[in-house]
């Protein structure tokens, strides 16, 4: 019984079944845990890995030069930025919008830098549901090549205050 | 201990001594548990009426009130009021010993009384819309942080004593040999419960310091590491509290004995080594901490706390098919089952919490903690879809499951209504199902947790979710009113019970 004390050498050869059954789980948590590296290594869908301190105030002003440089146009109060392709382009996040709109072109390859002005936000990429967390005080580089175009937009999937939900940004491929 | 008899009777049904001071101690942790839970589920219906699109019942404000006060509520007051109530009971009654320190156990109930009492009367008051997680730099007032302090250390005064308990038994011989494989588990869930609120200990102080100005800004990613060594490892209590249920109740129902105490208690020392450090796995789409940090992490560790589950997931079924064909129910692959007591709401709760902690809670679990697949499920409503399988329709399931054995044998009341009992644990499993597959199905068409309108109104762009997702979040929805529905019974079951059911002669 498993409420009364067990006999005393309780410490018995494992019935055929058990063996079996351990036996198969131990093999599969190997295979994943061999599947974990090496998915990372050999497999293209790994979340990025390049990430440095910033401050708000300087991510503010990288944003800022950013969006001066390249600006074509505005929609409902955002900026529109048409970066070259292969730069550095920014997207900052704070209490609930995402600055700016980014107008990127198909097939190009952009190192995108994500960090936060005031809370935590989410970074999640409508419609492909992709999902990043964005931290204040942290510079998040994701290496993106857009492969479709289209209008994609950003919605914030972590908890920032009574706006979150109004907090939608959006990415324009051509 | 001159006059110990005085303070002990004997179980009519079990033949334990039963330390009455002890007794008193599970009662009101057990009271405590039921009533946080009716304050969670009344949180839940709210919560889900929410999101169900048709419904969208509450205001952005009253939604996130109600989500924080539903997370705490239900994850952390209902579960551990009620893990105390099952140390105290492990140790003292199952062992035939007295409590080490009754009054020392009187003085964690009223810290975390208190402590769970200013938590919510802040939420309430709307002082800490912040979430259960309560990321910094989002900032709740003082006394929250001060509530949830107060709550872990009464917390971890009642693991002592029950720790204490243990060297009592073992010192004044109560028991001969080793611990009863429930205990033995209780205790994995105990020393668990030390490094999930020492991990606590270590975020909260700092953060209540921050909140009224003593020190400086908490770094962000920082919390979100130390926390979730608390967060997660306190699942980890939940998960391993479970199984020591499931264990008890297996005994309970058919008389089962475990196949091979080698092997169940192996499986609970695998929890107490690997299961820590498994927590890394919220922090894969993080900046802040590299790519090796986060495989090994989830990996190496999480999967030999898996390994623990796999092996208690055929260990507790298995005892479960012996016992029952001993009985002579020997027919086919399956009589042993169908010719199970499922009219016995301790015996569903339990088929019920193995099935779907198992099949879902499980399955969904290991999936997010791969590297690649938690960028499509980071704080969607998967992840909620993947938790409501592991602690409500796992951990709550087995400790309603427990409490129709608690409710006679502790608080020696018979059930009330049983014809109600036995249906109780099908609307709170099957409830649970739906909420949980719906919202893992929502989730994977990118619909996100911890959000008020999928219609974004007021904000400048809107997007479409695929009407799939729609019909999901209604299957949630209606999963949502079974399920409350079913704890609502538990819970006016319950309280009658204590209150007016019958005393067995």
């Amino acid at each position: 019984m498993s409420i009364s004390v067990p006999e005393r050498i309780w410490w018995k050869p494992v019935d055929k079944s058990e063996k079996i059954w351990v036996g198969l789980a131990l093999t599969w948590c190997i295979v994943m845990f061999i599947m974990m590296p090496l998915w990372h290594l050999k497999g293209g869908q790994n979340a990025p890995s390049e990430t440095y301190r910033v401050t708000p105030v300087q991510f503010q002003k990288a944003t800022q030069a950013f969006i001066e440089k390249y600006k074509v146009g505005e929609e409902k109060g955002t900026a529109i930025v048409a970066p070259p392709a292969g730069s550095d382009i920014y997207l900052n996040s704070m209490m609930w919008r995402w600055d700016p709109i980014l107008k990127l072109e198909k097939g190009k390859t952009y190192r995108l830098h994500i960090s936060s002005m005031d809370l935590q936000h989410g970074f999640s990429l409508y419609p492909q549901n992709m999902n990043f967390q964005v931290l204040p005080g942290y510079d998040y580089v994701l290496t993106i090549t857009p492969t479709t175009s289209g209008e994609f937009y950003i919605q914030c999937n972590e908890f920032c205050g009574i706006g979150h939900h109004m907090m939608v940004g959006k990415i324009i491929v051509s | 201990m001159t006059n110990a008899g005085a303070e002990f009777r004997t179980c009519p049904t079990t033949g334990l001594k039963v330390h009455l001071p002890a007794e008193n101690l599970i009662k009101a942790n057990a009271v405590a548990a039921v009533v946080f839970l009716l304050i969670g589920t009344v949180m839940a219906l709210l919560v889900a009426l929410t999101r169900w699109p048709a419904v969208h019942l509450l205001s952005a404000e009253g939604y996130y009130r109600a989500l924080t006060a539903h997370g705490l509520n239900m994850l952390i007051f209902w579960i551990i009021f009620f893990e105390i109530a099952v140390l105290y009971f492990a140790s003292a009654v199952l062992l035939n010993s007295r409590l080490a320190a009754p009054r020392v156990g009187w003085l964690s109930f009223l810290m975390m009384l208190v402590g769970s009492l200013l938590v919510d009367l802040m939420i309430l008051q709307g002082k800490a819309d912040v979430m259960m997680t309560s990321y910094v730099p989002l900032k709740a007032d003082p006394l929250f942080y001060l509530g949830v302090i107060l709550f872990a250390v009464g917390a971890l005064i009642g693991v002592g004593l029950f720790f204490a308990t243990l060297v009592v038994a073992k010192r004044e011989k109560t028991y001969e040999g080793s611990l009863p494989l429930v205990v033995f588990g209780a205790l994995a869930a105990g020393i668990i419960a030390v490094v999930a609120i020492a991990h606590g200990a270590i975020i909260y102080i700092p953060t209540f310091l921050w909140s009224v100005g003593i020190i400086g800004p908490i770094d962000p990613a920082m919390y979100r590491v130390v926390w979730w060594g608390l967060g997660h490892t306190s699942q980890q209590i939940n998960v391993t509290a479970q199984i020591a249920i499931w264990y008890l109740l297996a005994t309970l129902t058919v008389g089962a004995t475990p196949l091979n105490e080698k092997v169940c208690r192996s499986a609970f020392v695998l929890y107490i080594l690997f299961i820590n450090l498994a927590s890394a796995h919220h922090l894969l789409v993080d900046p802040g901490v590299s790519p090796s940090w986060k495989i090994w992490n989830t990996s190496y560790a999480m999967y030999l706390a898996v390994l623990a589950s796999m092996i208690h997931g055929f260990t507790v079924p298995a005892s479960i098919e012996v016992a029952q064909r001993k009985k002579g129910y020997t027919k086919g692959l399956f009589e042993w089952l169908k010719k199970a007591p499922w009219g016995n709401p301790g015996f569903s709760a339990l088929a019920l919490s193995i099935a779907i902690f198992g099949f879902i809670g499980g399955i969904t679990g290991v999936t997010f903690g791969t590297e690649q697949i938690n960028i499509i499920s980071h704080n969607t409503l998967r992840i909620p879809g993947h938790f409501h399988a592991t602690v409500a329709a796992g951990t709550t399931l087995a400790f309603m499951g427990v409490t129709y054995y608690v409710l006679p044998l502790i608080f020696r009341r018979q059930v009330v209504v049983p014809s109600l009992a036995k249906l109780q644990p099908y609307f709170f499993g099957i409830g649970i199902l739906l909420v949980s597959i719906g919202m893992t199905f929502a989730g994977s068409y990118g619909i996100s947790r911890r959000h008020w309108d999928i219609a974004f109104t007021g904000a400048p762009f809107t997007l479409s979710f695929d009407p799939t997702a729609m019909l999901m979040l209604s299957v949630m929805g209606i999963g949502a009113i079974l399920a409350v529905t079913g704890a609502l019974m538990y819970i006016l079951i319950t309280v009658f019970t204590v209150l007016i059911g019958k005393r067995p002669a």
